[in-house]
């Protein structure tokens, strides 16, 4: 399914917590969401100094029926960006690309899995939890934030699958402590033979570090700058280890977002290791 | 409608529109959006002769109406660019403009080499703005000398059927001086103009906000300098033909590095914000053209060099006063 660049009218603004969510007429990209693709849209209007587009992880998509199609995307405010779309309205148009990258991969039948989300990461485990459990697999949900007000679908979740452990920093909303703290029992209670995650890069590397310990992978979407979303700019890149074994920086535009928590080299992000392929040809030159 | 074909040196394009290196990848991500054998040529991000890894992230860093990159090359290396990349373009039957980059002057003549009698290949766009390691890391477009040796090399190791334009860097006293040297040494073309260097600093981290520390500045920030290193160069060689860049994001920004003495021209940096620019600046500058009476493209290329005596006034041009 390739990507299409859409120009839609906002549906409806909601503000979830520390959140606003976001739903929008874009027929022709909910006609080819899965779990994991993103969105990337244009912000600050047409004659913006903002050149670039700010990526998010789609929370949902209603393909056309009645009505036009629409997505569902989860902003976090934290730039002049997404302070600009935040102050968007229901009725003004915004310019999406998408779906963009490569969505989660869901077994082939079957199969328990625990889902875990930090803060607005939650955002594209919901529709992956719905697919699972439509296919006959058991869900567990563990949501994690540093405060209440930053958690994101504690009830939808809820609603869904049932079983959900909830933790915070601060201990304002459920388990006081971290995601990992709590994950190791939610892997043993369903029998888990898959793990599946996004949020920080720091937790989604600690998910990793527990899903090894359980000897099962760990599928986990990871949130990386991005100047281009579609694949040619080559600044979104992470160093992962390849079917070979060896390592190269990919596009986590393209080749992910979502990657297997094991074939990421977490402890070389940002750094230039001497084994990665290629980088005996570094000399200079941007 | 005016007729948008062009020629830099003798390669015919049906249009003036072409992707920028390093902006494009080799065009297949854009062919989801737009077919690539439509615009007037795909021009590939710069190959080297080995594969490349490319620098640590952070690799990018948004400016006001632009953007900070310090990519560093990453690229597959020519074998796979030539059996992938090219071999996929010639399949879509799309014009192909090259680049290439290399850290010293052997480099460069083997990657001429390489591409020659390669049909796929168009015309080879010389990355001169990369590091020479044999004189300390000095880039070699900020030194006649080290240009023009480039330059000359590429020449004479390229395929003869195939223009060689040297693509200069805008971070120099006099732009000119390079030109001159580069077309003495038998360049058939020039591309203005590379990225300048430019640096930011996180006010988080209070670091610099490149891994790479400093980064190449693009978008429609560094548009004027472009438009006129555009016109400088036009002055002075007005023989040869000029690839023209920088910051282009609407067909009316097209049309003023064709006023300034562009043949054609690259859309770069907007292509990360919209991936559908090339097609829609080549549409905004016909309309444009049409629109000042021209009857050609051609008609229009240098045109703003013209004494005003001999200008169209908007008035008899067609366009509405104010």
């Amino acid at each position: 399914m390739s990507p299409v660049q859409e120009v839609g009218e906002i549906f409806a603004v909601q503000r979830v917590g520390a959140y606003v969510q976001f739903t929008v007429v874009a027929p022709g990209i909910a006609a080819g969401f899965q779990p994991g693709h993103f969105v990337a849209v244009a912000v600050g209007g047409e004659n913006s100094s903002m050149l670039l587009r700010r990526a998010f992880a789609l929370y949902g998509a209603t393909p056309s029926g009645d009505f036009a199609g629409t997505i569902q995307f989860v902003v976090a405010e934290h730039g002049p960006g997404t302070r600009w779309l935040v102050q968007r309205r229901v009725g003004d148009v915004l310019d999406l690309v998408g779906p963009l990258g490569t969505p989660f991969p869901v077994p082939s039948g079957p199969a328990p899995a625990v889902l875990v989300g930090g803060g607005y990461g939650s955002a594209p485990l919901i529709p992956l939890a719905h697919m699972l459990l439509a296919a006959g697999s058991p869900v567990e949900m563990v949501l994690g934030a540093s405060t209440a007000a930053r958690l994101f679908g504690e009830l939808v979740a809820k609603r869904a699958v049932g079983a959900v452990t909830v933790t915070t920093d601060d201990g304002s909303a459920g388990v006081q402590g971290l995601v990992t703290d709590v994950l190791s029992d939610a892997i043993a209670r369903v029998n888990a033979e898959i793990v599946y995650a996004c949020g920080p890069m720091a937790m989604l590397r600690a998910v990793g570090n527990v899903a090894r310990k359980h000897a099962i992978h760990a599928q986990v979407a990871v949130e990386e700058a991005m100047a281009c979303g579609i694949g040619v700019c080559m600044t979104c890149v992470l160093p992962v280890r390849g079917d070979d074994g060896k390592s190269r920086f990919v596009r986590s535009c393209v080749e992910g977002p979502v990657f297997d928590a094991d074939r990421v080299q977490w402890a070389d992000i940002g750094r230039l290791p001497a084994d990665l392929v290629g980088a005996d040809a570094m000399g200079g030159g941007h | 409608m005016a007729d948008m074909s062009t020629t830099l040196g003798w390669f015919r394009l049906p249009n003036p529109v072409l992707t920028a290196s390093g902006c494009a990848a080799a065009g297949r991500e854009l062919n989801q959006f737009f077919d690539v054998a439509d615009l007037g040529a795909v021009v590939t991000k710069s190959i080297m002769s080995r594969p490349r890894s490319g620098r640590p992230t952070p690799r990018m860093a948004e400016t006001p109406s632009g953007m900070l990159n310090s990519i560093g090359l990453q690229g597959p290396g020519i074998d796979s660019f030539i059996a992938n990349d090219l071999a996929w373009l010639a399949e879509q039957g799309a014009r192909t403009v090259v680049s290439i980059a290399g850290g010293h002057t052997d480099e460069f003549v083997e990657l001429a080499r390489r591409l020659r009698g390669n049909r796929a290949v168009s015309m080879l766009e010389v990355n001169i703005s990369c590091p020479n390691v044999e004189n300390r890391g000095q880039v070699f477009a900020c030194d006649a000398i080290a240009s023009s040796r480039v330059i000359g090399a590429v020449r004479r190791a390229a395929d003869p059927a195939v223009p060689v334009f040297a693509k200069l860097s805008p971070d120099v006293t006099d732009i000119t001086l390079i030109a001159r040297a580069c077309a003495e040494a038998g360049a058939d073309g020039f591309s203005l103009i590379n990225t300048l260097l430019g640096m930011a600093i996180d006010t988080d981290t209070m670091a610099p906000a490149l891994g790479g520390v400093t980064g190449g500045l693009s978008g429609p920030a560094i548009r004027p300098v472009a438009v006129r290193c555009v016109w400088q160069v036009r002055q002075a060689i007005p023989y040869l033909p000029i690839l023209g860049m920088g910051g282009i994001k609407t067909g009316l920004d097209a049309l003023q590095f064709i006023l300034a003495g562009a043949s054609a021209v690259s859309v770069g940096t907007a292509v990360f914000g919209d991936p559908n620019a090339p097609m829609r600046v080549l549409a905004e500058l016909e309309q444009a053209l049409d629109e000042r009476g021209f009857e050609s493209l051609a008609a229009a290329v240098g045109y703003a060099h013209r004494p005003p005596a001999t200008r169209l006034s908007p008035a008899n041009a067609g366009l509405a006063a104010g």
